[in-house]
């Protein structure tokens, strides 16, 4: 469905300014009497607090105070919790523990802030920690999921029982009975080890308090302005309207930071209160992996039952999740995980069940995949052991239980993040993956090309697995468009962007409904002065919902200017047009008048407006759809090993995507790749890694491996299936996870087929090339 | 703490102040000069996101400390174009959609200027070296090496 700019690939507006060094990042914010804060953060993960004497510290010249939690009073309270327990499921039992500000009484993780010293300077405010001591009683730290559960573990909550979190059973079907009938049935224990979102800019947070006003501005890296405003404004005792949140250029978000609890988010404005200054707080590195939030991190008792002919009967799953210390986002990403565990395949039995543990690490939130990536690499393992044991192709045993595309719409009977069931709207899922193996040239590679590599002693592999991604979940979002006087036009929205290319393809949305040029659109996107309704961005639904409300409340406009532009000119609405920026009357462009006009003459001086019409050429309108839309896809790749080294080089890469109707191809290959970037590193490089007293061993990025340039696929192929979703009027499903999801898994089967001599099943990432070498090694030779 | 008296040329402009020693170059160049283009990702060397020119070598700013500047010449992404007239490196970043956030971005292409200048028909390989010492988290770098063929395409044709 292409249009004019709908649907182009077209580059964006907002790189002129990125790529000259002039776009506003938060720490290019300069206030005058500005000062600035650093954390006094824990070393220990569980700890007894004694005693925190800051009064070497206050003295330093330069120190304009240092914190601790008792300065803080009554402002030292849990919370908020961001993401509401699931009632929805019947018997499920969460224990809510949303993040403290400051460590009170016991630390719970390394990293938790002991004092916040604010000085002149950030070196000043560096220096200050040397001159702070700490007395801490350290306690056992509990790390380890599953004896974490253990009676007479170490408890992270003492006034709860044990560390149970939570714990969540859905099933469809009976997969016990399905089980009992089942030719094959196949256990395995699988982990999926946590990473970082490691956006290359850390977090920041600049608040200015104007006494005098009595208003609030925070400059924010957040994902999420509106709910941050909301949760400042009520902590301060303050309407939300005397609080302003403004997110600059961002760069880079990927989950974490649509965290708005984080201590420095509730701290900091409580501290500009009080101080009358500006202040200002830039994460380093070391802080971004210490105590900004991360994901992944489960252990899977799975189980797969099925046919001699490779017919799925059923699957199992019990999972430990951890969620570190706190709980604050809910369960946003094991509920992640148990919709998208079986979601493309039919599986009439399905047995999931979550356990939530807390833990001395720091908090688990959503981060690019959110949960989906382990629910798709147990699954897709699953398969690949399955089809070890029955003897199959990894392609075949996946084309014969894919969901057929009559079935759509498909309602899963398990309920998801957005507290809904599961409903896959629409897809065509074998289509995916018979394009995949096309372009990938599957069958020659198995055939042909592979039985000569290994007559020649190389370890080439393929590997080839599907996925879904739920995206374009609610509640809603809403936008406002507004024609100027000058005929450009604005839109407003509030959600907040972090590189995905909203300036551009919003103003795609609103060009071709109005007949402008994509330059002449302005979007403002995560300022709650312009916008204060809405959720944020995350689960790729920024097109899907937020975009969706753009054309909305376009529409609307449009409407708006014919009826407007007919009058004014003097004839019937079905009469005129909109051509080039103006309302022309059908026929006879000589009469016409441009859309600036009509603007201005829409919010007359003097005379009256009609009862009904609302001045002005704008509008607003909100979107929320009654369950997310579910985006699709298959990739494949064909690696390269050295046995000797177990360095593996990423020869190819195919992936066939389908997340309904395309808005800007060029932007949408590039959300594609870049998730795939994220899945690399998920499947091979990148972990975060806690020692058993909850230290952080991987808090540089000396030791946090990111894919460089050479550790890519030399080749990409990114293709395209546009199946457009029912459930919004552009048919659009999101993208910003997909090549994250289904990579690891696809990596690992692609590993076991070029280590083609062992029977090789790695049932864990993330890998590296000495854990690949101990698999190996530990793996018998077929 | 005492300082230090400098003389540094900055992207043509010679600026003269006093800097504590431990100073770090990126914060002179972001919060003393104001040329807040260059950025800083880890501060350990690592992402390459605050790569500067130094005597026309690119370096990282965040490894070193203004005073080592003092009596040397400056490049930041300042210097290189403007949002109307955008040198053909950066045009080539935005025709292939070789930026996402932005952040890293002026590291990549202080990066590459110098690259492109010897290495004027640069293969996929020697592109991939090139930029091995600069993350980029949004684009996985395809754009990047799409876009810096393109953008020694343009320069063949404009010199």
């Amino acid at each position: 469905m292409a249009g004019r700019v709908f649907g182009q690939s077209i580059p964006r507006n907002e790189d002129p300014y990125l790529l000259t060094g002039q776009a506003k990042f938060i720490d290019d914010i300069e206030l005058p009497g500005m000062l600035h804060a650093a954390f006094y953060r824990s070393d220990y993960a569980h700890a007894r607090i004694k005693k925190i004497d800051v009064s070497e510290a206050r003295k330093l010249p330069g120190v304009i105070a240092v914190y601790t939690a008792e300065d803080f009073g009554e402002f030292v309270r849990p919370g908020p919790l961001q993401v509401p327990p699931p009632t929805a499921i019947k018997g499920s039992i969460f224990h809510a523990r949303p993040l403290m500000p400051i460590a009170k009484d016991k630390v719970r993780y390394s990293g938790e802030p002991l004092a916040v010293i604010i000085a002149e300077n950030r070196y000043i405010a560096e220096d200050a920690m040397d001159y702070i001591v700490a007395e801490l009683e350290p306690l056992p730290a509990v790390t380890d999921l599953e004896k974490a559960l253990e009676p007479g573990a170490p408890l992270v909550h003492e006034d709860l029982e044990s560390n149970l979190a939570a714990l969540v059973k859905q099933e469809r079907g009976n997969y016990e009975e399905a089980a009992a009938k089942a030719d094959v049935v196949i256990k395995k224990k699988i982990y999926v080890d946590r990473g970082a979102g490691a956006a290359m800019e850390n977090r920041g947070l600049v608040v200015n308090w104007d006494d005098r006003a009595r208003e609030m501005t925070i400059w924010a890296t957040t994902q999420a302005p509106i709910p941050l405003r909301n949760s400042i404004a009520t902590r301060l005792g303050l309407f939300e309207e005397q609080v302003r949140v403004i997110t600059p250029f961002i760069g880079g978000g990927f989950g974490p930071k649509i965290m708005t609890s984080q201590p420095d988010d509730v701290l900091l404005p409580i501290i500009a209160m009080w101080l009358k200054r500006p202040i200002k707080w830039i994460e380093d590195r070391r802080e971004n992996f210490l105590a900004t939030t991360s994901e992944r991190d489960q252990i899977h008792y799975a189980e797969i039952a099925l046919t001699r002919d490779g017919i799925i009967l059923g699957v199992k799953d019990v999972f430990y999740h951890n969620t570190g210390a706190y709980d604050p986002y809910g369960m946003t990403v094991p509920l992640n995980t148990q919709t998208h565990t079986v979601s493309c395949y039919e599986v009439p039995n399905f047995y999931t069940e979550i356990r939530m543990v807390f833990t001395n690490e720091y908090v688990v939130t959503p981060v690019r995949g959110a949960g989906r990536p382990e629910g798709v690499f147990v699954m897709e393992r699953l398969l690949d052991y399955a089809a070890q044991e029955l003897g199959m192709d990894p392609a075949e045993i996946r084309r014969r239980n894919l969901l057929r595309k009559e079935r759509f719409p498909y309602p899963t009977g398990i309920i998801g993040q957005d507290f809904v069931e599961g409903v896959l709207d629409s897809g065509d899922y074998p289509e995916t993956l018979r394009r995949v193996m096309e372009v990938i040239e599957y069958e020659k590679f198995r055939k042909e090309i592979q039985p000569q590599l290994r007559a020649q002693g190389k370890h080439k592999g393929i590997g080839i697995v599907c996925f879904t991604e739920g995206t374009a979940v609610g509640p809603y979002e809403g936008a406002r468009v507004t024609v100027g006087a000058n005929g450009k036009v604005t839109v407003a929205t509030g959600i907040s962007t972090q590189g995905q290319g909203h300036f551009t393809v919003f103003a795609q949305i609103a060009a071709e409904q109005l007949g402008v040029d994509v330059k002449d659109v302005n979007v403002i996107t995560g300022d709650t002065g312009h916008f204060h309704w809405g959720a944020g961005t995350f689960a790729s639904r920024g097109m899907g919902v937020a975009g969706t409300a753009v054309y909305n409340a376009a529409v609307k406009v449009r409407q708006k200017a014919l009826q407007f532009g007919a009058r004014f000119l003097g004839v019937s609405e079905d009469e005129v047009e909109l051509c080039d920026g103006k309302v022309c009357v059908k026929g006879d462009p000589s009469r016409s008048m441009p859309l600036g006009e009509i603007a201005l003459k829409a919010n007359p001086t003097r005379g009256t407006i009609e009862p009904g019409v609302e001045p002005g050429l704008e509008a607003t309108a909100y979107f929320g759809p009654p369950y997310g839309a579910t985006g699709a896809g298959a990739v494949a790749m064909i690696v390269d090993v050295d046995p000797e080294t177990m360095a593996v080089n990423i020869e190819k890469f195919a992936i066939v995507h389908d997340c309904g109707t395309v808005v800007n191809p060029l932007l949408l290959e590039g959300q594609v790749m870049g998730g795939v970037h994220m899945g690399i590193g998920n499947a091979f490089y990148e972990k975060i890694k806690y020692d058993e007293n909850g230290q952080l061993l991987t808090a540089s990025l000396m030791d946090y491996l990111i894919p460089q340039a050479t550790d890519m696929p030399k080749e990409m192929i990114v293709e395209h299936l546009e199946t457009p979703s029912p459930l919004n009027p552009l048919g659009m499903k999101g993208v910003g996870e997909a090549g994250a999801i289904p990579t690891p898994a696809c990596f690992m089967q692609a590993l076991e087929d070029a280590l083609y001599e062992y029977r090789l099943q790695i049932d864990e990432t993330p890998l590296n090339p000495s854990r690949l070498w101990e698999l190996v090694q530990q793996a018998p030779k077929k | 703490m005492t300082t230090h008296t400098i003389k540094v040329k900055v992207n043509g402009v010679e600026y003269v102040r006093e800097v504590e020693p431990r100073r770090l170059l990126s914060d002179f160049l972001r919060h003393d000069l104001g040329l807040t283009g260059t950025h800083v990702g880890c501060e350990h060397g690592l992402c390459g996101a605050c790569t500067i020119l130094f005597d026309g070598e690119p370096v990282r700013s965040c490894l070193m400390f203004a005073v080592q500047a003092n009596g040397h010449e400056v490049t930041t992404v300042e210097a290189l174009g403007t949002p109307e007239k955008m040198h053909p490196l950066q045009e080539a970043f935005h025709e292939k959609h070789a930026l996402q956030c932005g952040y890293c971005t002026p590291g990549f292409l202080m990066t590459l200027k110098p690259f492109l200048e010897t290495h004027p028909n640069p293969t996929d390989e020697e592109i991939r070296e090139a930029i091995d010492g600069n993350l980029c988290r949004c684009t996985g770098y395809e754009h990047i090496i799409e876009a810096v063929k393109l953008a020694a395409e343009k320069m063949a044709t404009r010199s």
